[in-house]
């Protein structure tokens, strides 16, 4: 049985994160919002993945990016960020935005409107998308914080990154969990994916090498209704 | 073989050539009645199902039609074009194609018949399949899914132009599965390209003859049926139940108190195959055997899981009757025809009477002289099964999984597969699926959609129609749109979805085998069962007591952990359910006190004790006890209709008791009975009827709260991962590289709920709540069982446990149920964190 928790507020005390100084919501559906900046960053969208896969013959549901555009909106019409980072890989491949079906395209366009909305260009969507608003940049400097795509190999405190769909995972009694999780040592963090049909890697692999300060590496892993930190210690790979 | 010398002079002369006689005659043989009736029917040009008990001369009698047969063919000339395939023959195991192609290979060498026989399988290699297309050979054994990759070859209607019979080995165990739908697609396939072709059918005794008569022919007419030949006799098999001197166990599933006692009967014997359920069974069972192994017998272990190599080494040691005790699982289950085992040894409850039946028949491969059997209980309600499964078999009862309606999922398959093979109309391909027995109730509109899906998805949003696998042309024909999807097709083809499993292999001890990579692989383990592991814990596979040294890739790496006391695989138990039968006959002996005396004294006690402190069920009443213990309240139920459809209750009473405001905290399920545990009373809810028990079993749980908590359950997140997989929604492999199970798993898992959510009527999921309603789930067996014992629930309820309930709250805590209750261990282990660290560390 689940017994869920009620989510008494929007923003608990439970779920603010620092990271190089600036606070943050660290969301359970995948998204960091920023209070002071009124900044909503979400990393990984993967759009029109659906329609990639099925160019190479594998038909799986076309409702991936209506799925994501959904909670996408639900995040933004909860928070009303004035500024929102897609952290790269917002498209599954380069033709990704022009195969936008129209409905979807105008519900993009709704969300966009009256935001600053900043395209972090991704190694699957290195270009601009085609045809729809907002700045394409290949990194984002505000505050001490660094957006971009891919985590630099050399440390860069206030560095937010995403691109590896970090996870993780325990194991109590006997069972395991795996969750997407937000990876953090509180001076870097990267950010779950967020598209429907995007897989996850898990933070102990060796992908992440170098990446954090291992002691104070933590697991925030997504639950139903709240983030659950989960330091190193508790963390198994696979 | 016997002689019948009077048969040999009646019939045998009139339908066997004269080499045939002659070999008879050579080995002191004669043909038998069966034999030459199969072949009397055959040569009227009809289909047959022949039903006899191991070592009836069941393999020669099916292929007696084709050998004589082939026998009197004219020669090939040289320079005369290749003739086709002859005789096709299926079996379920590749190792069973193999042993026959010995078995049969033996006779016509020595009648001097002029016949190739050749076997086709996932093993043969490339150059021998290409070989066997241009020059094919007379007889051709095989299986199921290498039949669905020949039919989707260009070349398959001129492959099969000269097929006349198709002989189905095992057949029982074929039609009730996956695979059973896909061979009977196969079939109406080979039916029209040959419109004469004749099937024979060989099984083991089954309830219901009918189903199989019908499902080897045509059902163009509707419900026309082969003919039938039942064998009946072979000497009454001699089974006992071991009534051990140790104390028989309350619950658990190792049966190790009897070991000293079984290692005894090895002793006595000359060789002895000891079947469990599973392999984690056959592993502790393996290790506690050499444990007490004082004089070293051979004693080796067989099941799937382990290399194919130590496989065949085993296979072939047991063939040269090199061994004198084999543990195995299923995998040895079917005809295999093994050397001189003289006793078989069943572990565990055999689950019901025909599998029983089928795995005594192993010993002593001959009809006339009885088999010998030891049934092994490993708990107390086992001992209580196996009597009554002993009762069933020497009454002749048997029992068959009742065959379903045929999978939409296997069907894709099955429609891509003839756009592979060649352009087909809708209207035509329709017709020939439904003469096929599992598809004969498919209607047009659902068949539409399964081609609707199968070109494009078959979404409500039309967004794929440029990526179509297969197109309907100007002319009325369905045509692969490009060569990439026949290609694609052949690398998926079969409905055995394998478990994501990982290759265990050994490294030295510590080393994580970031270094070493040398050391050999011991066979295959669920991913499922090692992700719970960490680094250092140890568990028996092999035979040997290992330690997990850390997973890479997909493989996991063990070091040797002698000495050891090793963390066993987790109890996959029920992995059979209960037999219907053999439930009602258990309920028919706890409610006659005479039965009880043909079961061991210190089980004839408990039932004893158990009816002096609570009751005994009546046969058709459903037993509910409730009592408190600790600071809960437990309620039984004893339903005896198997760990499946109890855990679909248990899931469905405890969405009904949240509702009541009876707090339940979680259940538990065996194949007999149901624990619910609760912070309310519920004995006190029950007499205070809020509310009654009949109210709390209603039918109509079956409704909406089953559609409620199915939508979450990630019992149909695995269902329909399979038919994701099978009906080629999600590819299995790609040309050149190998998706790993979790890949797959991660995938169909998102994919299930984007889909879900936005087209719940899709038929894939359609399919998958079909699916999962009659397996994962046993929604029929539970219905029935509902229907049964309404106005028959007898309460009990008790200041404290009953004797009958000691078993099952045993088993609390010991069987944890999957997948539901993430977030508290998620929360259980942030809790840890905060506890060790303090507050604020989240803040980090």
């Amino acid at each position: 049985m689940n017994f869920s928790l009620a989510r008494t507020t929007l923003i608990g005390e439970a779920d603010m994160i620092g990271i190089a100084g600036e606070r943050a919501v660290c969301d359970p559906r995948g998204v960091l919002y920023f209070p002071e900046l009124r900044l909503l960053a979400v990393s990984d969208l993967h759009l029109e993945k659906g329609s990639s896969l099925a160019r190479r013959g594998t038909l799986i549901p076309p409702y991936d990016t209506g799925a994501t555009l959904l909670r996408l909106q639900a995040v933004i019409s909860d928070y009303q960020p004035s500024i929102v980072i897609s952290l790269g890989d917002s498209f599954h491949d380069g033709g990704g935005a022009e195969r936008l079906h129209a409905s979807f395209r105008e519900r993009l366009e709704a969300l966009m409107a009256g935001r600053d909305w900043f395209w972090v260009a991704g190694n699957h969507d290195p270009e601009a998308p085609a045809d729809l608003p907002g700045e394409t940049v290949r990194e984002l400097a505000i505050g001490s914080l660094l957006f971009r795509h891919e985590p630099s190999k050399v440390r860069v405190e206030g560095e937010i990154a995403g691109h590896l769909h970090p996870c993780a995972r325990i194991v109590q009694r006997g069972r395991s969990v795996r969750r997407r999780c937000f990876a953090g040592d509180g001076g870097r963090m990267i950010m779950p994916a967020f598209g429907a049909y995007t897989g996850s890697l898990n933070v102990l692999d060796r992908a992440y090498a170098g990446l954090f300060r291992l002691e104070s590496l933590m697991a925030y892993m997504l639950g139903s209704d709240r983030i659950f930190a989960i330091s190193r210690s508790m963390l198994r790979p696979g | 073989m016997t002689v019948e010398p009077r048969l040999a002079e009646q019939n045998a002369a009139i339908a066997l050539p004269e080499p045939f006689l002659r070999w008879f005659g050579e080995k002191g043989w004669s043909p038998r009645a069966h034999q030459i009736e199969l072949l009397a029917k055959a040569q009227s040009g009809q289909s047959v199902l022949l039903i006899a008990p191991t070592g009836a001369g069941k393999t020669l009698a099916g292929f007696l039609p084709s050998l004589t047969e082939l026998a009197v063919r004219p020669r090939r000339k040289p320079g005369q074009a290749h003739r086709g395939i002859h005789t096709l023959y299926i079996s379920p195991l590749k190792a069973l194609a193999v042993d026959i192609e010995r078995n049969l290979g033996k006779p016509v060498e020595e009648i001097g018949l002029p016949i190739s026989i050749e076997t086709r399988t996932g093993d043969t290699p490339s150059h021998k399949r290409q070989r066997q297309k241009l020059a094919p050979p007379d007889i051709l054994l095989t299986t199921p899914e290498q039949l669905a990759l020949l039919i989707a070859a260009g070349d398959a209607k001129r492959f099969f132009a000269d097929l006349r019979y198709v002989v189905l080995d095992e057949l029982h165990s074929l039609v009730t599965s996956k695979r059973g739908h896909l061979l009977a697609l196969g079939l109406a396939r080979l039916r029209s390209f040959v419109p004469g072709l004749q099937t024979i059918g060989l099984s083991a005794t089954v309830a219901e003859p009918d189903e199989l008569r019908r499902w080897l022919v045509s059902q163009n007419p509707p419900g026309d049926m082969a003919e039938l030949i039942v064998v009946t006799g072979g000497a009454k098999p001699e089974i006992s139940i071991l009534d051990s001197e140790a104390h028989v166990p309350w619950a658990g599933h190792s049966a190790r108190y009897a070991t000293p006692e079984i290692y005894r009967e090895i002793k006595r014997h000359k060789t002895t195959l000891l079947f469990v359920n599973t392999r984690s069974q056959a592993e502790l069972l393996f290790q506690e055997l050499w444990r007490v192994n004082e004089d070293t017998l051979p004693i080796a272990l067989h099941h799937g899981s382990l290399d194919v190599g130590q496989r065949r080494r085993v296979e072939k040691a047991m063939g040269d009757n090199a061994l004198r005790a084999i543990v195995a699982t299923s995998t040895l289950d079917l005809g295999i025809d093994w050397g001189d085992v003289d006793l078989v040894v069943h572990v565990g409850a055999p689950k019901g009477a025909s599998r029983l039946a089928q795995r005594i028949g192993r010993a002593n491969h001959r009809m006339d002289e009885p088999s010998k059997a030891i049934l092994i209980p490993a708990n107390r309600f086992e001992v209580l099964e196996c009597r009554a499964a002993l009762d069933a078999n020497y009454l002749g009862a048997q029992d068959t999984p009742p065959l379903v309606d045929g999978g939409l999922d296997v069907l894709a398959q099955h429609v891509l597969g003839c756009a592979c093979g060649a352009p087909f109309r809708a209207d035509d391909l329709h017709e020939e699926v439904r003469t096929a027995a599992p598809y004969t109730s498919l209607d047009r509109i659902t068949f539409d959609r399964v081609i609707d899906f199968v070109a494009t998805g078959g979404y409500a949003l039309k967004n794929y129609e440029r990526y179509a696998r297969i197109r309907l042309n100007k002319d009325g024909l369905w045509r692969v749109s490009n060569p990439r999807v026949a290609q694609q097709y052949r690398l998926n083809v079969g409905t055995i979805i394998e478990v994501p499993a990982l290759n265990v292999r050994y490294v030295k001890a510590g080393s994580k085998g970031s270094a070493t990579r040398g050391g050999a692989v011991l066979g295959k383990i669920e991913e499922a069962f090692l992700e719970t592991l960490t680094h250092g814990d140890t568990f028996m596979f092999a035979g040997k007591v290992l330690r997990f040294e850390g997973i890479r890739e997909n493989e996991c790496f063990v070091s040797n952990a002698p000495g050891s006391d090793a963390k066993v695989p987790y109890y996959g138990g029920g992995k059979f359910p209960l037999s219907t039968y053999l439930a009602e006959q258990v309920r028919i002996m706890l409610d006659d006190p005479q039965r009880w005396k043909k079961l061991p004294e210190q089980v004839a006690d408990w039932l004893r004790f158990q009816a002096d402190k609570s009751v005994l069920p009546k046969r058709d009443d459903l037993l509910i006890e409730t009592f408190p213990r600790g600071n809960r309240y437990y309620l039984v139920a004893y339903p005896f209709e198997g760990r499946l459809a109890h855990q679909t209750l248990g899931m469905l009473l405890t969405r009904r008791l949240d509702r009541v405001g009876a707090r339940p905290l979680g259940f538990v399920a065996t194949d007999y009975a149901l624990a619910i545990w609760s912070l309310g009373d519920m004995g006190a809810m029950f007499k205070a009827r809020k509310p009654s028990l009949g109210a709390l079993f209603d039918q109509d749980m079956l409704g909406d709260d089953l559609e409620a908590w199915l939508a979450d359950s990630w019992l149909l997140k695995r269902t329909f991962r399979n038919c994701a997989l099978i009906s080629g929604l999600i590819e299995k492999r790609h040309p050149g590289q190998e998706k790993s199970g979790r890949q797959v798993t991660v995938s169909t898992d998102l994919i299930y709920d984007v889909l879900r959510s936005h087209e719940p009527d899709h038929i894939l999921l359609q399919a998958t709540r079909a699916d999962a309603a009659a397996g994962l789930l046993d929604v029929s067996r539970l219905a029935d069982m509902l229907s049964r014992v309404q106005g028959r629930i007898m309460h009990k309820n008790l200041e404290q446990i009953s004797p009958l309930a000691v078993p099952i709250m045993l088993e609390i805590g010991k069987m944890p149920v999957n997948g539901e209750a993430d977030e508290t261990l998620l929360m259980d282990a942030a809790t840890l964190v905060e506890e060790a660290m303090g507050p604020g560390m989240s803040e980090a």
